[in-house]
């Protein structure tokens, strides 16, 4: 039998795989066959490594040498340079922006060292289609643990862990399985909410890329806590990768005796089914998750009843996140008091992040709960980008709320986040610098909440509308201070009348930025001008007389005749015919053109 | 029971577990307004999708406000109806809901008679702000014999899906679309005569808005009655007097029989007849042949299927046809009571009275909406020529006498015209749910044992429950008979015998809540279950004060076969009086 000697862990995940990472791999196993390592050397296509912003990633195991940004092309000379040689392909390797120092181990980069990885703990480490794989590092170790005892010592274990929903509400998971337990029933169900629907956010759909055992695992023990037999994973048909893997891997579950019947000769019977979204921000909402898997129109009931006592097929039903479901075999495993000790006074463990927006590391991370904004974002993610000022991040996608810099120190968590006026959420987390327009930041989240609104109740599928035509307005420099009350107003009702959590959270958007950032809502209704220079209806583009020569360049670009002049004579623009297109603006050599 | 201790608006309230936070608050007279919210209390039908957000409160330690019509007391609930951020709410939202609709209501079919318009008002709204050139969703409009659809009207209050789908089970109706171009439709968005929608029109019925309306066919009748070579007569259903009043002002439950036929004359109706004669003579029919069956079932003859359904509510009529297409030998092949007045007036009055049959236009007075679809069917014509030419509603008569400035208050009580206007007490109860099988076992009794009937009143059979079963001893023979309300109760029923889990001899059927009194073509009920309380004891009363209370009793009717007919089921009551079904299974 030959050994294999190294492993060369390729990145599968989306992102990766959107840079070629799946021809990468074919050009690793070319050239090792070439150099006759095939049987040595194993190429493993792993899920996300969270860095994606330098992506595709490659790890070389046993040296732990993390290459960064490798193309298809870079396979010979990795293959032929450090599996052959031993010697590092220095230019692929990370380089310290502060140092410039080249990085080999990824422990010791910035972006990996403040975070601890418990939901993504096989993410990027093994190959999520075999499950061999997640056997090895502890897979269904848990399941059989819990197996062998009593379901209610289980419960008992996740409620003093204190885990508490990643879905975005942090309602207690091992209170909820309890509820679930208590209501008696012929047929119970467990499902999971696969449903991520934020805009940026890709930590569900990474976990089930990349280890989604971990959610079979962990949908069993709850079958078996609450007396269901079935599961149900409801995932969004765009997430095509992780359907696919979640099939492999249930597959190769039911060939191992790990989900059917009698698993693991316990006489527990359990089987999982994927139920495919359209892809409907609001069946993330439970009850309306319910309903889409019924095959009803996807919205929101009125609650109670919860899904625990009458669910899918108005039977008990636990729907937890992919992320809460991923945090439990460990739980199990190392103990509540492990997990407990992880994490701030009420929210324990941690929380998987997609960092995105104007950020140097946009990337999937998990931090424990506690750790403040800043070390996320100037340490972790590695401040912002192109040396720009920070001005805002938006936590909680669409429900959530835009915080500032006087919040860089507060500790994500559950009870500080809603504090400051936003939320936990799924963990979008976007970052925005001095660019950005707070009023058109607050416009692009309505615009998704009136897009993904249900239409059930008419706060939101109304109000939410209104909301937007009243900033869009704003924007456009025809907005009025009535219409800052108006929208106050407007926010602050929806927010109270909506029926779910989808419209009672979407003004929150609009109301923390006119919190926050009242003086740039001011100055586009009162002065008619964007600070951040992002809308364009408040730009004037006007030529500077000292600087124009007449050299008439960008008179003939320009797409209205809006300017006009004589050679060699400075021009002028007529503001009524500019439509703002910016064409002079990039045409001009003289730097001429301003933007007011 | 458990009782709970709250308190709403500094009032205490103790009610019993389960109550709502808007029941708990009428119990202790504070109205709490509500939108979309419906129930046909102690008819199993209920709206509550909590979607309007109108009935909003203010309860303690809650985060936000709480939906009073979906919210259940808890004990010691401090609940607050009118403070200021509820009032801002509330009237936030409803300008929400009026930013999306039609100003049209000077011109509109609802006008003075829609809920939205009066929630407008009870809560002051006297501005709409929203920005310029703001969105406004718009759809097709969609037009049928019996109803329209104007779903640029609709706010989307569910009531309408509710009745089609949970109700009736007919499951025309449903929410497409999200967000803010989210509307009730048919499937693919088909026109409603594409669909499966059986012209109940009870989403009509309950639409708190003009998005939903019966189609408009006065003007049809006025042309009519104003043109000199045309003798028009009128039949009104039973239904239609007891609800008539409600139109002027009247409590619900208040008949009006003498006024209408007055004022129907006053119209100018050449003769002002009832539909009711028609009834008397639909129970001479369709009793025989209730007798015929029950007698060859009885006698062991194997082709003979029972139960027999009756078959006067068009409605249902198309809910069997789509739905039970394998039991099409079962309903009663008599025509309804509108159409065998129809091809009475056409073929025995016409000649009768010396009148071309094209010359004569049957009008009828109908507290159905679907009515008007069924006189369109191919059946019910001879040569082109439709034996009822026009069907308006109870509302629509009324909208007439108010058009024709009749002071329907001050008019005398009439009689109906002979001979198409006397009729029994049996026939006046085929306007309520049990009415039409009462009816008929009067008849069918005294016929099958050749006794007269004691006891005339079967209380048995009267009531409001949706599926009601009753043995009639018929001298030694049991009769069973069962009698449904709502199509989701008569799917239930159909089902069961489809299946052989239930058996009966007879089967009445109909579609609406509360039978024909609850029809789209009255004052829209609106989901006010007392309304059609009212409008059925009102019929049971005017039966009581008939002298004639048995059909096979009505003289004209006796005249009417000794002249004309024959026999019941003769050759030519068979070609005048009876139809036959049609498959006409659904297919996507």
């Amino acid at each position: 039998m030959v050994q294999i000697k190294m492993h060369l862990l390729v990145c599968g995940g989306t992102g990766c795989r959107a840079s070629e990472s799946a021809i990468l791999v074919e050009q690793f196993n070319k050239h090792l066959q070439l150099n006759g390592l095939a049987d040595e050397v194993k190429v493993v296509t792993t899920g996300c490594f969270g860095f994606c912003e330098k992506g595709p990633i490659v790890k070389v195991i046993p040296d732990n040498t993390f290459y960064t940004q490798v193309k298809p092309e870079d396979a010979e000379e990795i293959v032929k340079e450090h599996v052959l040689k031993g010697r590092k392909v220095a230019r692929l390797l990370y380089e310290d922006p502060e140092t410039l120092e080249h990085i080999s181990d990824s422990k010791h980069m910035e972006f990996y060292q403040k975070q601890v990885r418990i939901a993504l703990r096989n993410c990027g480490f093994i190959d999520p289609e075999n499950i061999d794989e997640y056997i090895v590092r502890d897979g269904y170790a848990a399941l059989g643990q819990v197996l062998a005892s009593d379901p209610k010592e289980t419960i008992e274990l996740l409620k003093k862990s204190g885990l508490r929903g990643r879905g975005g509400a942090g309602f207690p998971t091992g209170l909820k399985w309890e509820i679930a337990a208590g209501n008696k029933a012929d047929q119970k169900y467990v499902v999971c909410n696969a449903d991520e629907g934020d805009p940026g956010a890709f930590m569900d759909r990474s976990i089930l890329e990349g280890d989604p055992n971990s959610i079979i695992e962990a949908m069993a023990i709850c079958g078996y806590c609450i007396g269901a037999t079935k599961g149900l994973i409801y995932i969004r048909a765009e997430y095509p990768l992780a359907i696919r893997r979640l099939e492999i891997a249930i597959r190769q579950a039911r060939e191992y005796g790990l989900l059917g019947k009698d698993i693991l000769g316990s006489g527990f019977d359990f089987d999982i089914q994927l139920r495919l979204g359209a892809g409907a921000f609001v069946c993330g909402e439970e009850t309306a998750l319910i309903s889409s898997m019924q095959g009803s129109r996807g919205e929101p009931t009125i609650k109670p009843p919860f899904p625990a006592q009458s669910g899918y097929m108005g039977k008990p039903t636990n729907v937890n996140n992919v992320e809460t479901y991923a945090n439990i075999p460990p739980i199990i495993l190392k103990g509540w008091e492990w997990f407990n000790s992880i994490g701030s006074e009420k929210s324990k463990g941690t929380k998987v992040f997609a960092l995105a927006g104007k950020i140097n590391n946009v990337g999937l991370i998990e931090v424990p709960m506690g750790t403040t904004l800043r070390e996320v974002i100037f340490e972790i993610g590695g401040g912002i980008k192109d040396g720009k000022r920070f001005k805002a991040v938006q936590t909680g996608g669409p429900s959530g709320g835009c915080l500032t810099e006087q919040h860089l120190d507060t500790p994500i968590d559950y009870e500080h986040l809603t504090a400051a006026g936003s939320m936990m959420g799924s963990g979008g987390m976007i970052v925005m610098d001095e660019d950005d327009c707070m009023v058109s930041v607050a416009k692009f989240y309505l615009d998704f909440t009136v897009e993904e609104s249900c239409g059930k109740c008419a706060p939101c599928r109304i109000g939410n509308k209104r909301l937007h035509e009243t900033l869009e307005q704003i924007c456009h420099g025809k907005g009025t201070l009535e219409d800052l009350d108006y929208l106050e107003n407007l926010g602050r009702v929806i927010k109270d009348t909506a029926l779910c959590g989808l419209g009672q959270t979407s003004p929150n958007p609009v109301l923390s930025t006119m919190q926050y950032f009242k003086d740039e809502y001011r100055a586009h209704v009162v002065d008619k001008k964007c600070p951040a220079g992002q809308c364009k209806a408040l730009k004037r583009y006007i030529i500077d007389p000292t600087k124009c020569i007449g050299c008439t360049l960008c008179a003939r670009n320009c797409p209205t005749d809006a300017i006009t002049g004589d050679k060699k004579v400075p021009h002028v623009i007529d503001q009524s015919k500019c439509i703002k297109c910016g064409a002079c603006y990039e045409k001009c050599k003289f730097g001429a053109i301003l933007i007011r | 029971m458990d009782k709970i201790k709250l308190t709403i608006d500094n009032k205490p309230v103790e009610v019993a577990k389960g109550t709502t936070i808007l029941q708990a608050a009428r119990q202790v007279g504070i109205k709490i307004p509500t939108l979309c919210y419906m129930n046909l209390e102690g008819m199993g039908v209920e709206n509550r999708p909590g979607a309007c957000r109108i009935c909003v409160v203010e309860v303690e330690g809650r985060r936000n406000l709480a939906p009073s019509c979906a919210t259940d007391c808890t004990e010691g609930m401090v609940v607050r109806t009118t403070t200021p951020k509820v009032l801002n709410a509330r009237r936030t939202v409803m300008e929400l809901i009026l930013s999306n609709h039609p100003k049209d209501c000077l011109v509109c079919a609802s006008n003075g008679d829609c809920e939205l318009q009066d929630l407008a008002a009870t809560l002051g709204i006297r501005e709409i702000r929203m920005v310029e050139n703001a969105a406004f969703s718009t759809y097709r409009k969609d037009y049928s014999f019996s109803l329209k659809r104007d779903m640029d009207k609709c706010i989307i209050c569910r009531r309408c899906e509710s009745m089609c789908n949970d109700v009736q089970t007919v499951g025309a109706l449903g929410a497409i679309n999200r967000g803010f171009t989210s509307v009730v439709a048919t499937a693919f968005e088909q026109n409603l005569s594409d669909s499966p929608c059986v012209f109940c029109g009870q989403c009509v019925a309950v639409c708190p808005t003009a998005a939903l309306t019966r189609t408009d066919d006065t003007g049809k009748v006025f042309k009519a009655l104003a043109d000199p070579t045309k003798t028009v007569i009128v039949q009104t259903a039973p239904a239609v007097r007891a609800a008539l009043g409600e139109e002027f002002g009247l409590e619900p439950g208040t008949l009006v029989t003498g006024k209408m036929a007055a004022a129907l004359r006053r119209l100018g109706f050449d003769k002002v007849f009832d539909t009711d004669f028609a009834a008397d003579l639909t129970i001479m029919e369709e009793g025989s042949e209730l007798l015929g069956r029950i007698g060859g079932f009885l006698n062991g003859d194997t082709s003979i299927k029972l139960p027999i359904f009756t078959s006067c509510c068009p409605a249902w009529i198309n809910f069997f046809e789509q739905n039970y297409p394998d039991m099409l030998d079962q309903p009663s092949s008599a025509k309804s009571p509108q159409q065998m007045f129809g091809a009475i007036a056409k073929n025995y009055f016409a000649k009768k009275s010396g009148i071309k049959r094209e010359d004569l236009v049957v009008v009828s007075v109908m507290p159905c909406i679907a009515k008007k679809y069924e006189l369109t069917r191919n059946e019910f014509s001879s040569d082109g020529n439709r034996d009822v030419d026009i069907s308006i509603s109870t509302a629509e008569l009324a909208s007439m006498i108010k058009m024709a400035n009749i002071d329907f208050m001050s008019l005398p009580d009439e009689d109906f015209d002979h001979p198409l206007g006397e009729s029994t007490g049996a026939a006046v109860i085929f306007g309520t749910t049990g009415g039409v099988m009462e009816a008929a076992v009067r008849t069918a009794y005294e016929v099958f044992t050749g006794k007269t009937l004691e006891r005339l009143e079967f209380k048995e059979l009267r009531g409001f429950e949706g599926i009601r079963t009753a043995s009639v001893d018929f001298n030694g023979t049991a009769i069973n008979i069962c009698i449904a309300h709502q199509l989701g109760n008569a799917r239930k029923v159909m089902d069961g015998i489809r299946k052989g889990e239930l058996s009966f001899h007879a089967v009445e059927v109909m579609a609406c809540p509360g039978g024909c009194i609850g029809g789209a073509g009255q004052p829209y009920h609106k989901g006010n279950a007392s309304i059609l309380k009212a409008r059925s004891q009102s019929l049971y009363r005017e039966d009581a004060a008939k002298p004639l209370r048995k059909s096979h009793e009505n003289p004209y009717i006796l005249k009417l076969y000794e002249e004309f007919l024959g026999q019941p089921m003769s050759e030519l009551a068979h070609h005048l009086l009876h139809t036959h079904y049609f498959d006409k299974h659904h297919k996507i």
